[in-house]
C-alpha cells in the first residue's frame, strides 16, 4: 500500500503529499478525491458542486445541520447514488460509474445511520458475511463441503474472530442479531465492516442514540480501528464534542453545499458555519 | 439428562461449526439413518410405502428446494407445482430417449433441467419483491402446465395426453414400472432424499448461504458489503429448482407411475409445499422435513381417527382437513412465523437446562 502511494504520489507532482498531525501520525497521499459532484433527485439538488478529499490514513468527518447532505454524499462515495455531475477518484484513477457490490470489491466498507444488520442470521454469520469477498470456493465445492469450502470457511473464520476479539463481542458471538440491544448492534455492524478489511470505512452517524459510555467506547474503537489497522476512516457525526476530538480534518456541509473545511480549529472558528449552526443575528 | 454442551469442548473451528455441535444430536441423526436405510427397508409394506412414506421423502426434497428460496433467499415463489412438472417432464423425455442410461442419472439431470428452466423463471426477482414476484411465479405455473398440455412432443404424442413412466432397473431391481417393490422405490426416495439434504445444509452453512440469508434479511446492505444480487437470486432459484426438479422427477417416476399434469402438478401442489415450508419452518433444513412429514401425516390420521374411529363419512373427513390446515397456517403465521422448527429449538434450549429453569 505503501508502495502504491509513493508511486501515485511520483505519478501526480502538483498534489501536496500529506501532512502531520498534532499527536505524531503521518497522514498521506490523496486516497479519495472527489472533484465537483452534484446530485439532484427531480428538482431537488442534494449535493451541489462539492469537491473533496480524504487522505490516506485519516479520520475524516463530515459535519452540518440535518438534510444538509450528509448521507447523500456518503452514497454517492459508496456507490449507491451516481452523481449527475462530477467525478469519484480513487487512489489516483478515475471510478467509472459502478454497482455498489463492486465498490464494496474495491476496499470500501461503510455502517449505517440506522442499523443494517442481518437480523436473522446470528453476530458470527453477520461478521462473517463481510468476508464474502474473501470467500471464492465454487458451488460444487461448497456442495461437497471438503477441501477448499472447509479450509476456506476456518481460515476466514479465523480473522472474524481476531475482529470479534478486538471489539469485544466474544461473548455475544452466537446470538441471533435481532436480540442485541442497540449499542451491541452498532459495534456488531462496525465489526462486519471491519471483517471486509477496508482501506476506506464509511461511517454513518456511529454515535446516534448512544449513551456517554456507549460514546466513549465507540470513539475509542474507532480511534484503535484508525491506529492498528492503519484504516482510513470518513464519519458522519452530530456530537460535535466527539467530531472535535476524533478528526484530523473537518467539512462541513449545509443545504447541499460546502461552507467550510480544514481543521477542527479552523472550522470552529469559520464564520459561515458558526451561522449555519447557530445562526446569524439579525441587523 | 444426556443433552448436554457442558463438557462437550470444541478445539477447532471446524469442530464449532459442525451441523450438530451437541453430541446427542450427533448420535440421533446417526440413529435416525441407520433406522432408515438399515430397518425400515425390511418392515415396509405397500401400505405404508404409498400412503407415507414415499410422499414424505419426495414432498420432503420440493420443501427444501422451496425452503432455499424461499426461507433462505427470501424470494417468494409460486411456481413450485409447475417446476415439479418440469422435473417430471424431463424424466419422461430422457427415460424414453435414452432408455440404456440408469435412471438414477436421468432424475438427476430432470433437476438440472429444471434449474436452468428456474433460473429464467427467477429473472424478474431481480426486478421485483414480495407479492409481485409471487405473481409472476404464479404465471410460471400457469404458463408451464398449459405448455405440457398443448405441445404434443412433451409426453411423446400419446392419445391420453397423460406420461407414463416405463419399467427401469438400478441393479436389476425394478425401481419405476408396475413391479416396482415398496422397499425399492422407497430406497431410491431416501437416498435422494439424504443425498439433498446433506448439500442442502452444506450449500446454505457456507457463503453461498450467507449471501442468500443476507439478501433476505435486507438486499441494500447485502449490496453494500459485496453480494452480488444477480447472481445470489438466480443461484437460489437455480438450486431450488434443481431440487424441486428432482422431487418432482420421482413424484412421476417412482411415486406415481403415470401423470396427468393439470391435476397432479397444479397450483395445489404449489400451496401445498409452500404451507410445508410456512407449518415447518422457513430457513431451515429441518423444518422442511417437518412440514413434510406434517402435511403428508395428517390426512392420513385425520381418515384413521375420523373414519375407523368414530365412523364419520369420509367426505366429511376431507373438508375437516382442509379447515384443520387452514387454521393451522393462521396460527403458526400469528404464533410462530419459524415453524414447527423453531417449537423444536425452543424445546431443545428448554432441554439443555432442564430441570433447572436457568
Amino acid at each position: 500500500m505503501i508502495e502504491a502511494a509513493e508511486k501515485h504520489m511520483h505519478q501526480n507532482e502538483d498534489l501536496t503529499s500529506g501532512y502531520t498531525t498534532a499527536d505524531g501520525r503521518r497522514i498521506g497521499d490523496v486516497m479519495m478525491d472527489l472533484k465537483s459532484i452534484t446530485l439532484r433527485f427531480g428538482g431537488v439538488v442534494a449535493i451541489q458542486d462539492i469537491s473533496f478529499d480524504i487522505r490516506q490514513g485519516e479520520i475524516r468527518a463530515i459535519i452540518g445541520p440535518n438534510g444538509a447532505g450528509k448521507s447523500s454524499m456518503l452514497n454517492v462515495i459508496s456507490g449507491f447514488y451516481v452523481p449527475q455531475e462530477g467525478e469519484v477518484w480513487f487512489r489516483g484513477k478515475k471510478r467509472p460509474s459502478l454497482k455498489p457490490y463492486q465498490v464494496a470489491q474495491q476496499g470500501i466498507a461503510r455502517t449505517f445511520q440506522n442499523i443494517a444488520l442481518f437480523e436473522g442470521m446470528t453476530v458470527l454469520d453477520n461478521v462473517m458475511t463481510g468476508r464474502l469477498n474473501f470467500m471464492k470456493s465454487g458451488w460444487l465445492a461448497q456442495t461437497i463441503w471438503l477441501g477448499k469450502a472447509s479450509r476456506e470457511e476456518t481460515a476466514n473464520r479465523q480473522k472474524v474472530e481476531e475482529i470479534i476479539d478486538f471489539l469485544e463481542i466474544q461473548s455475544i458471538r452466537k446470538t441471533p442479531v435481532g436480540r442485541l440491544p442497540y449499542g451491541l448492534k452498532k459495534r456488531v455492524e462496525l465489526a462486519r465492516a471491519l471483517a471486509a478489511e477496508p482501506e476506506l470505512l464509511l461511517l454513518d452517524e456511529p454515535m446516534a442514540g448512544m449513551n456517554v459510555e456507549e460514546k466513549e467506547d465507540m470513539s475509542r474503537f474507532i480511534l484503535d480501528v484508525n491506529d492498528e489497522f492503519g484504516t482510513t476512516i470518513a464519519l458522519i457525526e452530530h456530537d460535535m464534542g466527539v467530531v472535535m476530538d476524533l478528526s484530523d480534518r473537518v467539512v462541513v456541509m449545509d443545504y447541499g453545499k460546502k461552507i467550510g473545511d480544514g481543521t477542527p480549529d479552523e472550522v470552529r472558528n469559520n464564520e459561515q458555519v458558526i451561522a449555519a449552526y447557530l445562526g446569524v443575528p439579525n441587523e | 439428562m444426556f443433552y448436554r454442551e457442558a463438557g462437550d469442548f470444541k478445539t477447532s473451528y471446524e469442530a464449532d461449526s459442525q451441523t450438530f455441535p451437541i453430541a446427542f444430536d450427533r448420535y440421533r441423526y446417526w440413529f435416525v439413518l441407520a433406522v432408515a436405510f438399515l430397518v425400515i427397508p425390511f418392515v415396509i409394506n405397500d401400505y405404508w410405502a404409498n400412503a407415507l412414506l414415499i410422499p414424505f421423502l419426495i414432498y420432503a426434497i420440493a420443501a427444501i428446494g422451496l425452503n432455499i428460496l424461499t426461507g433462505y433467499c427470501g424470494q417468494v415463489s409460486l411456481g413450485t407445482g409447475a417446476f415439479m412438472a418440469v422435473g417430471a417432464y424431463a424424466c419422461y423425455k430422457l427415460m424414453t430417449a435414452f432408455p440404456e442410461i440408469n435412471i438414477l442419472l436421468h432424475i438427476l439431470l430432470s433437476g438440472v433441467v429444471t434449474a436452468v428452466v428456474g433460473a429464467a423463471f427467477g429473472l424478474p426477482s431481480l426486478r421485483i419483491k414480495g407479492f409481485y414476484l409471487a405473481v409472476a411465479t404464479l404465471a410460471a405455473q400457469f404458463f408451464l402446465v398449459w405448455l405440457f398440455n398443448k405441445v404434443p412432443w412433451f409426453y411423446n404424442n400419446s392419445a391420453s395426453g397423460q406420461i407414463s413412466a416405463p419399467e427401469r432397473f438400478v441393479f436389476d431391481i425394478a425401481v419405476t414400472g408396475p413391479n416396482t417393490k415398496a422397499w425399492a422405490a422407497y430406497l431410491v426416495c431416501l437416498v435422494f432424499v439424504t443425498l439433498s439434504a446433506i448439500v442442502a445444509r452444506n450449500l446454505t452453512r457456507g457463503s453461498m448461504g450467507r449471501r442468500w440469508m443476507a439478501i433476505r434479511d435486507m438486499d441494500i446492505a447485502a449490496e453494500i458489503i459485496g453480494v452480488n444480487p444477480l447472481k445470489a437470486k438466480l443461484s437460489a432459484f437455480a438450486v431450488s429448482s434443481f431440487f424441486v426438479g428432482i422431487s418432482g422427477a420421482l413424484f412421476f417416476a417412482v411415486y406415481l407411475g403415470a401423470v396427468e399434469v393439470g391435476e397432479v402438478f397444479g397450483i395445489n401442489k404449489s400451496f401445498l409445499v409452500l404451507f410445508m415450508i410456512i407449518i415447518g419452518g422457513l430457513g431451515s433444513i429441518f423444518g422442511a422435513f417437518a412440514g413434510a412429514a406434517f402435511l403428508v401425516c395428517l390426512p392420513v390420521v385425520l381418515k384413521v381417527i375420523g373414519v375407523d374411529l368414530f365412523g364419520w363419512p369420509p367426505d366429511l373427513v376431507a373438508h375437516f382437513q382442509l379447515v384443520i390446515i387452514g387454521l393451522l397456517i393462521m396460527f403458526f403465521l400469528i404464533k410462530e412465523p419459524h415453524g414447527l422448527a423453531q417449537l423444536w429449538r425452543v424445546a431443545k434450549e428448554k432441554l439443555r437446562l432442564w430441570p433447572f429453569p436457568y
